[in-house]
């Protein structure tokens, strides 16, 4: 008999009827969304504010991601925010109440050339003096943190090292999503769900309020938790955002005895797998080139995806794929977010997270829901704002030492 | 339970003259060709598979197709796989067979299979080889359209196999027979197509007899039939988990297929018409049937009247509310449809046939983007609108019964070949048949859930909804009490769905308990949640196809890889190629090796195979101009016959790509990327000539593989080339650097001389047709023996070019380093515009404390800096346990170098060239290492060797 999943609170949200004024609406009801949400209640002391939601609560990129968590970016100002994200992590079981399975098992992310060897080191070098957990492991010690992982030196593109972070995990987003909706209509929060946002309601150069397909509703503030709906959203609002909308997509396996005790990345030879609480493997892979809101990706993506998945581990040769699905990732030039204010008063922005959001959630709640209290960026977004593409002051992320998802 | 002891002595479809053996955990069984492992159980009196997953209840089979959700198991060898429903696999000789409860195991040495992959273009496609898909592709194949039709089962006919009805069985077979003969059609059964993407891009998986046979079929069809049918739906009621209750339609496959009895005693639960077929074939079958359990009111008459002749009961307006028993189904209590539930009957019975209406299969068709909406009438979600070019028909949408289903399908099919340019004869299909009259179906009344009398819907754990995730009525009411009000989120929170069996028997039910429980109507305004591909779970291996192993990317190699083979090179993956990274000599390691080469590149002359970098030529007017827009500095004003090393910039000013650009005629360049940029330069140019600059007159074109590449180096270098060509005047006035010349050598090889360096050495490259490419090695290596030419791999042009400072575009920048970054200010045109031009000027980009190259020297001759390690200043205390440590940048290549006899880096140092004669530091292992800054050039800084 397979080890039954924590059971539920009774209890999680009312679906109340949208009032005509809050002091804070946030668009998108996704994780950072409800992070925000419950960061502007609990820390912020603002509890008149309602999350809207176009479909069902979490059901965009929180209920599509692969749940990896963990902090082990190069640059400093990533390294920064998802450093804080994975403390929040760490706290929120107990602070939420909430068992949604957070595993510190652990992340390989693996290194198959010279150069991938450079990068690593340089990524592991910065972390450790970033204060991110962090080591450079060889091929041996791989085999020993994963040993279903093929590490022979007789592959295409062998296994040379990988760094590991401990610290980092998984935990199972949809309960994350609940956990915090929970606590957020707790605190008085509105969860308003199919209540899309359809344009805003414009005082000159402020944003006074939101017009939703359930009517006008007017807004102290308003902040954007859109992910993949950003850009459509900024047009909305009159302005044009640095961002490229991309399908990405994953799958699951059938229910496996347990086999897979870590979390593995391989950038090279392409492929993303942990395997979950219920037994289910997870994976994810490539953008797709093209741009799309579709969330539908290309059948060849997965057809790589599979074949990485062999190469690198040859007993998931003969599991299967249950279920694929494609969530829209939206992608800024220099593949880090955007955080901080429009160029609309009273409108707040948080988009462009890419393949990175969901390890985000705790720490764009915290951050963001300052960000949109003191009208002015928190200090860990203050290298996340809008002006940074005419300034020139990028956060590359997916040069050759960044590191995807 | 003895072997066969529950078969029929006579009929269904297996071929008794096949006797097959098997085994189920370990029991023996006997079964014969046709059965499946289900069948087989069956007819082996195994009625209980195995325990639930979580709630370790038992479990029974419940279908007989794919629909199964607990007869799971694990098939050993020939095809092993972790989970598969018995109720799809075919019994085969000796197959090893363990059942599982719902969560299958890998095993670490699985029988490789015979895999492979097809591709199809086709006129129409039609899925699915029921009466509706068999009049279809009959239809669309009479005007000569290209027809393929594709089926899961071993034989064509669908929902008639389960049948007895000879003549339309005898139909099916005939129009498989017509089918199988026209050359345009194509029939493959054993395949279920499993995904349906955009522009009528279809997946579908076709299994061999056995499991270790299976093809990826990929198909392109101009348009689509889909004849998927319609999958009955269980009825939600206490202990519905039992063995022993069976979904009716899957009855009557056991009896009528396979000749296998489910049980002895049987009662029937509908909510419709087709269970009466069910009742009557058990009934014909040998079963005692006890009783028809009708939800209406007034069930037909004409089937209540054979029922009766059949000496079936029939209690209308009744439901069953429960199924009691220990390990299996032993009685049925039956109760009043209407309020107050009083008990009628309860019935001793082994088997409990239960039909909850039919809901159509529309998962290919809701993948293809078609939108659905729900009919009251069939108590169904229908297809409504389609995205794509395709007809859905028969009971795919709601359309049931024989002739309705073969009218439909010839309707599709015709349409089908009409929008292909096919327009069929208009002829009946097979006179008689088509208009052979069926009864019209009675209205049904659907029953998603007989409550439990008692306790509230909360407490109804014994209520099953979905039988693979053991979960119940109580789970959906918690989800619901907990504010849950989407499928989507009943899906999530109850794990409803989500098993193997994609839900099939438990999805809309969830939607329809959902409904009941928040007291609306029907399931209509709840929709349904999403259908995705794959239909059915389809293999990691088979998906991945032959691109494994040594396919996964297809090494490439120079056509001079032999020799370097010969040489014992040891190789780097660079890109998809492989090249010689170092050759070590008997007893050296790689340390011992790369001195030597370096040793004899600097002081005597040293070769290397330089094929991989890319070549790109460009031909046309408007090359020169193209080449200035592309690259920092000016390409328009070359004289012909010259090389010049050029750098590309992204839009952000960012370094991207490097080479070195000939001019050959006045229009005609060719020029040099980066080995592991070729494609994404070629990339670059196709983008913008095709999307940006179209009114530019240049054509680009890779010749990456047409030309091979030696490179000659070192100071007697120029005595090798005069050797190996004795044509060239090549003294430097005559062939002076950075010039081209085209001659021929000794051995008749035409050449393409160019004397470029990325050592600072008097250099040379030889670029030779690629056929010619190993004889322009061989001819080079034999003409440079007498010097002792050495070759060398890319760590020592590695060590070789740093020792000049040349930057290795991808090493020493990661796409945040502009060119003055690299203190190329030189190479940067003030005067014409390029790509990036206007982000060097923004804030940041033009700040003087970036990260800039520079060199660095340890203070500890002998130590090496590892590449990527971070550096900071002199004095910064490293504590990030306080706080992050300020990092100042990063060692971008390190080297021990013979010319220096020493180590030494490049790095990427914020404001560094302001440090250089500074100290800064970095830890490598436990401690910190000290290096001076310097200018990022380490030998001949005058440029004295270039010439030799």
């Amino acid at each position: 008999m397979a080890h039954t999943l924590p059971e539920h609170p009774a209890k999680l949200w009312r679906n109340p009827e949208p009032k005509r004024s809050y002091d804070v609406v946030i668009i998108g009801g996704g994780g950072h969304g409800l992070a925000t949400a419950y960061y502007l209640a609990s820390e912020h002391g603002i509890r008149n504010i309602a999350v809207l939601e176009k479909g069902w609560l979490a059901g965009g990129n929180m209920a599509r991601n692969t749940t990896i968590i963990r902090s082990n970016y190069l640059w400093d100002e990533s390294a920064a925010i998802y450093e804080h994200a994975l403390k929040l992590w760490e706290r929120w079981p107990d602070e939420l109440d909430y068992d949604f399975l957070f595993s510190q098992r652990g992340v390989l992310n693996l290194a198959h050339s010279l150069q991938d060897v450079r990068d690593s080191v340089r990524r592991v070098s910065a972390n450790k003096l970033n204060g991110v957990d962090a080591e450079w492991v060889d091929p041996d010690e791989v085999a020993k943190i994963c040993p279903i992982l093929n590490t022979s030196h007789d592959t295409r593109y062998p296994v040379l090292g990988a760094t590991w972070q401990p610290r980092a995990g998984i935990a199972k987003h949809d309960h994350v999503a609940w956990a915090l909706a929970r606590r957020c209509d707790q605190l008085g929060v509105d969860l308003v769900q199919n209540c899309e946002v359809t344009g805003f309601l414009k005082d000159g150069d402020r944003v006074v309020g939101v017009q939703t397909e359930r009517g006008p509703i007017r807004a102290g503030r308003v902040g954007m938790a859109a992910a993949g709906y950003s850009s459509v959203l900024a047009e909305a609002a009159g302005f044009r955002l640095p961002v490229q909308s991309h399908p990405l997509q994953a799958l699951v396996s059938e229910l496996l005895e347990p086999v897979h005790p870590t979390v593995v990345m391989s950038n090279h030879v392409h492929v993303y797998v942990s395997q979950a609480h219920k037994g289910e493997l997870v994976l994810g892979a490539g953008i797709d080139a093209y741009n799309s809101y579709t969330q539908r990706g290309s059948v060849h993506t997965i057809e790589h995806q599979m074949a990485a998945a062999i190469e690198l581990f040859p007993i998931f040769a003969s599991a299967h794929v249950l279920r694929t699905w494609g969530g829209i990732v939206d992608v800024c030039p220099d593949a880090s977010p955007i955080i901080g204010p429009s160029p609309l008063e009273g409108l707040f922005v948080n988009c462009g997270w890419g393949t990175g959001g969901f390890k985000a959630t705790p720490g764009v709640g915290s951050v963001f829901a300052h960000t949109i209290a003191m009208g002015k960026a928190h200090p860990l977004a203050e290298p996340y704002g809008l002006e940074r593409f005419t300034t020139g002051a990028l956060i590359d992320e997916h040069g050759a030492a960044g590191v995807a998802h | 339970m003895t072997a066969n002891s529950e078969r029929l002595p006579e009929g269904g479809r297996i071929d008794r003259t096949k006797p097959l053996r098997a085994t189920v955990d370990g029991i023996e069984i006997l079964g014969y060709r046709g059965d499946t492992v289900a069948s087989a159980m069956l007819a082996n009196g195994i009625r209980t598979v195995a325990p639930s997953l979580y709630r370790s209840r038992p479990r029974g089979i419940l279908g007989a197709g794919n629909e199964e959700p607990n007869a799971l198991v694990r098939v050993e060898r020939r095809g092993s796989s972790p989970m598969l429903p018995a109720t799809t696999v075919e019994l085969t000789e000796g197959l090893p067979v363990h059942t599982l409860s719902g969560i299958g195991a890998l095993e670490p040495n699985s029988e490789a299979k015979d895999l492979d992959t097809r591709f199809a273009h086709t006129d129409v496609l039609v899925v699915g080889g029921g009466p509706t898909g068999l009049a279809a592709a009959l239809a669309a194949s009479e005007g000569d359209a290209r027809v393929l039709l594709l089926d899961d089962q071993p034989e064509l006919g669908g929902a008639l196999l389960r049948g007895t009805d000879a003549e339309l069985l005898d139909w099916a077979g005939g129009a498989a027979e017509l089918l199988r003969a026209r050359p345009e059609v194509t029939v493959v059964s054993r395949c279920t197509a499993f995904g349906y993407y955009d522009e009528n891009y279809l997946l579908a998986v076709e299994r061999g007899e056995t499991l270790d046979r299976q093809r990826l079929w990929k198909i392109r069809a101009h348009h689509v039939v889909l004849a998927t049918g319609a999958n009955e739906r269980p009825i939600v009621f206490a202990g519905n988990d039992l063995p022993g209750v069976m979904l009716a339609d899957a009855t009557r496959a056991y009896v009528n297929r396979y000749a296998a009895l489910p049980g002895s005693e049987a009662v029937i639960a509908t909510t419709n018409d087709t269970a009466y077929e069910a009742a009557l074939d058990l009934a014909a079958a040998g079963v005692s049937v006890r009783a028809i359990v009708d939800s209406r009111a007034e069930p037909p008459e004409d089937l209540a009247a054979m029922a009766c002749q059949a000496g079936i009961e029939v209690l209308a307006d009744c439901v069953v509310a429960e199924a009691t028993g220990t390990d299996s189904v032993a009685a049925v209590r039956i109760v009043r449809f209407e309020q107050p539930r009083r008990t009628v009957r309860t019935i001793r019975a082994d088997l409990l046939a239960v039909s909850g209406g039919w809901s159509p299969d529309v998962g290919l068709f809701s993948q293809s983007g078609g939108k659905l909406r729900w009919n009251e009438t069939l108590a169904a979600f229908l297809p409504e609108h389609s995205r794509q070019r395709q007809h859905i028909a028969g009971a795919a949408r709601g359309r049931y019964g024989f002739a309705r289903c073969v009218a439909d399908g010839r309707f599709a099919g015709v349409s089908a070949a009409e929008s292909c340019g096919y327009p069929a004869p208009d002829s009946p299909l097979r006179p008689g048949i088509s208009e052979r009259a069926t009864r019209v179906e009675t209205e049904q009344r659907p029953v998603w859930i007989v409550p439990a009398e008692t306790g509230k819907p909360a407490e109804w754990r014994e209520h099953f909804v979905d039988l693979q995730r053991d979960a119940t009525v109580a789970d959906i009411a918690r989800a619901c009490g907990a504010g849950m009000r989407s499928p989507e989120h009943i899906k999530r929170y109850t794990t409803i769905g989500t098993g193997s069996d994609q839900g099939r028997t438990s999805g809309l039910t969830a939607v329809g308990v959902l409904a009941w429980l928040r007291g609306m109507g029907s399931p209509g305004a709840l929709g349904t949640t999403s259908f995705r591909a794959p239909a059915v779970p389809v293999s990691f291996e088979l998906l991945a196809g032959r691109d494994t192993g040594k396919l996964l990317d297809p090494v490439r190699t120079t056509p001079i890889h032999p020799a370097h083979r010969e040489l014992g090179a040891e190789f780097e993956n660079v890109g998809q190629w492989k090249r010689p990274w170092y050759y070590a000599r008997e007893g050296e390691g790689m340390h011992e090796a790369v001195l030597r080469e370096c040793a004899a590149a600097r002081t005597g002359v040293a070769m290397m195979d330089a094929s991989t970098l890319g070549k790109i030529d460009l031909i046309g007017p408007d090359a020169g101009e193209f080449l200035n827009r592309l690259y920092t500095n000016g390409f328009k004003k070359l004289a012909i016959g010259s090389a010049r090393y050029g750098v590309m910039c992204g839009c952000d000013g960012m370094v991207f790509d490097d080479g070195v650009v000939l001019r050959l005629s006045e229009n005609h360049y060719t020029l040099t990327t980066t080995t592991g940029g070729a494609a994404g330069v070629l990339d670059w140019f196709e983008e913008w000539l095709q999307t940006e600059w179209i009114e530019l007159d240049v054509w680009a074109t890779s010749v990456t593989e047409q030309w091979s590449t030696v490179a000659v180096v070192g100071p007697r270098s120029r005595e090798v080339i005069g050797a190996i060509a004795p044509e060239l005047a090549v003294s430097n006035a005559e062939f002076p650097f950075m010039t081209v010349r085209e001659t021929v050598l000794g051995n008749g090889i035409p050449a393409r001389i160019v004397r470029v360096s990325f050592s600072g050495e008097l250099a040379y490259e030889v670029n030779v047709a690629n056929w010619h490419g190993l004889a322009a090695w061989r001819e080079i290596e034999r003409a440079g023996a007498g010097f002792g030419i050495t070759p060398y791999g890319t760590e020592t042009m590695h060590v070789l070019r740093a020792e000049k400072g040349f930057p290795i575009v991808g090493q020493d920048t990661d796409g945040t380093v502009t060119p003055i970054d690299l203190g190329m200010d030189w190479i940067v045109s003030k005067r014409k515009d390029f790509i990036g031009k206007r982000s060097l000027s923004r804030p940041d980009t033009a700040r003087a404390d970036r990260k800039q190259l520079v060199g660095l020297l340890p203070d500890e001759h002998g130590t090496l800096i590892p590449e990527g390690s971070q550096l900071i200043g002199e004095h910064t205390p490293v504590t990030p346990e306080v706080a992050p440590v300020p990092m100042l940048g990063h060692v971008t290549s390190s080297y021990h170098s013979a010319a220096l006899g020493r180590t030494f880096a490049l790095a990427l140092l914020r404001s560094g060239r302001e440090r250089i004669g500074q100290t800064v530091r970095t830890p490598v292992g436990d401690r910190l290492v000290s290096a001076t800054v310097t200018e990022p050039i380490f030998y001949d800084k005058e440029g004295a060797r270039r010439d030799g």
